[in-house]
């Protein structure tokens, strides 16, 4: 008894440094390789179901047979993860807590506690969730979208435990990120080094703070939407249920009021990845840094009047999509200027294809495929027939698939190095990015062509469809199977490479990538507290290239 | 360019397909500049040893232009676009013909059933025919639709009328089409309804106002319905699927 008591306390290091720690960048990994797990669940169950609709009611190797109930369920825990799971506590999360006191040149978060916290109940709402594949019913099948009163009554859904669990997680995957957004905004706004003025924090940090602030702000509905569907659910209340007054469409205008807006809080810290690494890898100051805030803001602003373009069909007043399109077309003006800007960074530069360029400029290449095919969803006349389509679904993997996969690599593979003081392979590197980028447009787009031909979405087979099951539109989705596959087995590569340079991989400097910003100042891995002394910064983030100078950069806390 | 695809069967196929074709020309005009600039520009600046960086903000006036122009071409752009969706969501949404026939449509787990009238041509008669799963029309007949459903949210779509449109309960959702092509289409469910979501299949057949109307007749039997309302209990084929899903 006394030996283990003695035991815990020789050794706080392991438990208080892995799994009780305040310092941010350990919370960064902590989420950071929480949500690569996440990601390998979800990918998993993209696996499954791809192969049910390549190769229907075949036998999936490494699941088994896919019924329809199954299909269900892994449609909505492959949707609800991704976004959830993996894209925000990647994005948001690993990134904005492991660079904000880096880039903007403090020693932590300004809440550490609650930052600790933040994670706990973020494991928590992990462990929720999948505990509803072990409940009676299994776990909850009826879309992300969760539309009541299918997922209100068990009757109805029959996975009544499973539906719960699901609403559970939600709320409590909200919970931390109310208390990581509120973190994140007053660290970056509060902890800047002396001289940082506002017009000098990164595009990075701005995008991270931008995107808090919308989540926040779009939440509160939601988690008032999942409190009342919580009572539908479990003591027979009746906000949804018409025969008791209720209105299903409540549900749907509370969940896509802040359904679409999320959509910009994950784009944001993409942007942001992406706007640093072109900036470096260019080796020039990034194309109108303020337009490019501005455009953010207007993004961010005009995130919260376009939610119901969701909803055209849905049975809403007609009259309303005409507004609804409106706004959507609208914010494709700040959006399309953004990436126009990022475009024009490259112009007058001396362009390095290291692999986190690739991946950046990879980003821009197939978000805009993403970007102009909104256009036909958003547009109200088109939706009639697209809505809910295969092309749908092309359409947002070319919004998502370049946020939280290829954003994600990008900002991997640049601040590997500042994070584990190694260098990543670069042939392996490129071997990764060609591996997944040629066979992640092969899956998409047939897609958008099956959608075209009328494939509708959550259906596990197509065999009751006549004009569904023609075998041109069969091949087209084998071939999507197909690539998936390939797509999957090439992210071996990156594990493969992730893990070996870990410990072999070339030691980094402190700036390996002559960055101006203020992350690249410290050693890699940077201490505990970050910097010896804290940097006092003299100009914006971006300065490469300065007439006059001999070197072709200017870090921020460089006196003139 | 839809057409190809899948035939359009309804009078305002045409019109999202030609609004389809209108928003693929001016966005790909788009990507295609877009891209097409930033693979020059890597190619152009790439990395060469003597060549310095040029320091640009983005504020000079002279290059600030490249980034203006376009987007006043983009609104202008979004304006045509718009003009053409809305022009086209009018046409289907907003407003309706006259009709010659009005049908029920109820969507329920997991079949759609159809209520339309017989021969007397009025709603909720005695001789109005009920089926499940499959729905007669005649071509170049206008038909409003009152659609309802029994339980949960589903989605109406007959995607060779390119038609969509939720099913709420407790709420009856008007709308219209007009079959302008002899022939046999599917019926789907796209809105997640349960378990049996891809099984909620039925079949639209479109005949000729003659072939209609032997069908009406042959149909229609007032002793059987007595003017009642039949109540939508399971039918063997509705059953048959419902096994097949808990299966």
């Amino acid at each position: 008894m006394s030996t283990e008591a003695h035991v815990q306390h020789a050794e706080p290091g392991i438990f208080q440094k892995y799994f009780w720690s305040t310092d941010h960048k350990v919370i960064a990994m902590q989420y950071l390789f929480t949500g690569m797990a996440m990601a390998m669940i979800g990918g998993y169950f993209a696996y499954v179901f791809r192969m049910q609709l390549g190769f229907p009611n075949q036998y999936v190797p490494g699941y088994g047979i896919v019924t329809p109930g199954r299909y269900n369920a892994l449609v909505t825990m492959h949707g609800s993860i991704m976004i959830f799971w993996v894209a925000m506590p990647v994005l948001i999360a690993a990134f904005g807590n492991f660079l904000i006191p880096l880039m903007v040149g403090c020693d932590d978060m300004a809440f550490p506690r609650i930052n600790r916290l933040s994670y706990q109940v973020f494991l928590l709402s992990i462990i929720v969730l999948l505990s509803s594949f072990l409940v009676k019913g299994g776990p909850f099948g009826g879309a992300w979208t969760s539309y009541p009163p299918l997922s209100a009554s068990g009757a109805y859904n029959l996975t009544p435990i499973g539906a719960t669990l699901w609403l559970l997680a939600v709320a409590l995957e909200f919970v931390a990120f109310l208390l990581g957004g509120i973190n994140f905004t007053v660290t970056a706004m509060n902890s800047r080094a002396p001289g940082m003025k506002m017009y000098d924090i990164p595009i990075l940090i701005w995008m991270i703070v931008l995107a808090n602030i919308i989540f926040m702000a779009s939440a509160g509905p939601l988690i008032a939407g999942a409190v009342m569907l919580l009572f539908d659910q479990n003591m027979s209340t009746g906000f949804f249920d018409p025969t008791r007054g209720g209105d299903p469409l409540l549900w749907q205008h509370l969940f896509w009021f802040f359904g679409h807006p999320e959509v910009y809080v994950v784009l944001l810290p993409a942007m942001g990845i992406v706007a640093e690494i072109i900036a470096v890898f260019s080796r020039k100051k990034i194309f109108g840094y303020k337009t490019v805030l501005y455009t953010t803001w207007g993004v961010g602003f005009l995130s919260f009047v376009v939610w119901a373009h969701h909803q055209f069909v849905a049975g809403i007043d007609p009259r309303m999509a005409n507004i609804f399109s409106i706004t959507t077309l609208l914010i494709s003006v700040p959006v399309t200027e953004m990436v126009f800007l990022y475009i024009a960074t490259l112009y007058g530069g001396s362009i390095h294809l290291d692999t986190p360029m690739l991946w950046a400029l990879a980003f821009i290449a197939e978000f805009m495929i993403g970007g102009v095919t909104g256009i036909f969803l958003g547009s109200s006349g088109t939706d009639i027939y697209l809505h809910d389509t295969y092309f749908l679904i092309a359409h947002f993997h070319y919004t998502f698939v370049p946020i939280a996969i290829i954003a994600v690599y990008a900002g991997l593979t640049f601040w590997f190095p500042k994070m584990f003081g190694r260098m990543l392979d670069e042939t392996l590197g490129k071997i990764h990015f060609w591996g997944t980028v040629i066979p992640f447009n092969v899956i998409f787009i047939p897609l958008f062509i099956t959608g075209i031909a009328g494939d509708q979405r959550r259906v596990y087979n197509y065999a009751l469809y006549a004009e569904q099951s023609r075998p041109a539109l069969q091949h087209l989705r084998t071939t999507a199977t197909i690539a998936l596959l390939v797509m999957l087995s090439f992210q071996l590569v990156f594990l493969f490479n992730f893990f070996r340079s870990l410990r072999k991989g070339k030691t980094a400097g402190a700036n390996p990538w002559r960055s101006t910003t203020l992350e690249w100042t410290v050693p890699s891995p940077p201490p505990h507290g970050n910097f010896a002394e804290l940097p006092t910064v003299y100009r914006g983030p971006y300065e490469y290239g300065v007439p006059g100078h001999a070197e072709d950069f200017l870090p921020q806390n460089v006196p003139d | 360019m839809l057409e190809r695809y899948l035939t359009g069967a309804s009078t305002y196929a045409h019109s999202i397909d030609h609004l389809f074709i209108l928003i693929a020309v001016v966005v790909g005009f788009w990507l295609i500049a877009a891209e097409g600039m930033m693979f020059l520009l890597i190619f152009k600046f790439r990395a060469k040893d003597g060549r310095p960086t040029q320091y640009i903000t983005g504020e000079e006036p002279h290059l600030k232009r490249w980034i203006s122009i376009p987007h006043y071409l983009i609104i202008v752009c979004d304006i045509v676009i718009l003009a053409g969706a809305i022009t086209v969501w009018y046409q289907i949404k907003q407003v309706m013909p006259p009709a010659d026939v009005t049908v029920r449509v109820i969507g329920q787990q997991w079949a759609w059933s159809f209520q339309q009238p017989g021969p007397d041509g009025v709603l909720d008669t005695a001789d109005d025919i009920r089926t499940v799963g499959e729905m007669h029309v005649a071509m170049n007949t206008t038909y409003h639709f009152e659609l309802l459903s029994r339980d949960v949210v589903h989605s109406f779509a007959i995607p060779a009328f390119r038609l969509k449109q939720d099913a709420l309960p407790g709420r009856t959702i008007s709308g219209w089409f007009r079959p302008n092509r002899v022939g046999e289409y599917d019926i789907q469910c796209t809105q997640m309804c349960g378990i049996g979501h891809a099984m909620m299949a039925g079949r639209i057949i479109v005949e000729t106002p003659k072939e209609h109307a032997a069908w009406l007749l042959r149909n229609s039997n007032p002793t059987v319905a007595g003017g009642q309302q039949a109540s939508l209990a399971p039918t063997t084929e509705g059953l048959a699927t419902m096994a097949e899903v808990r299966r």
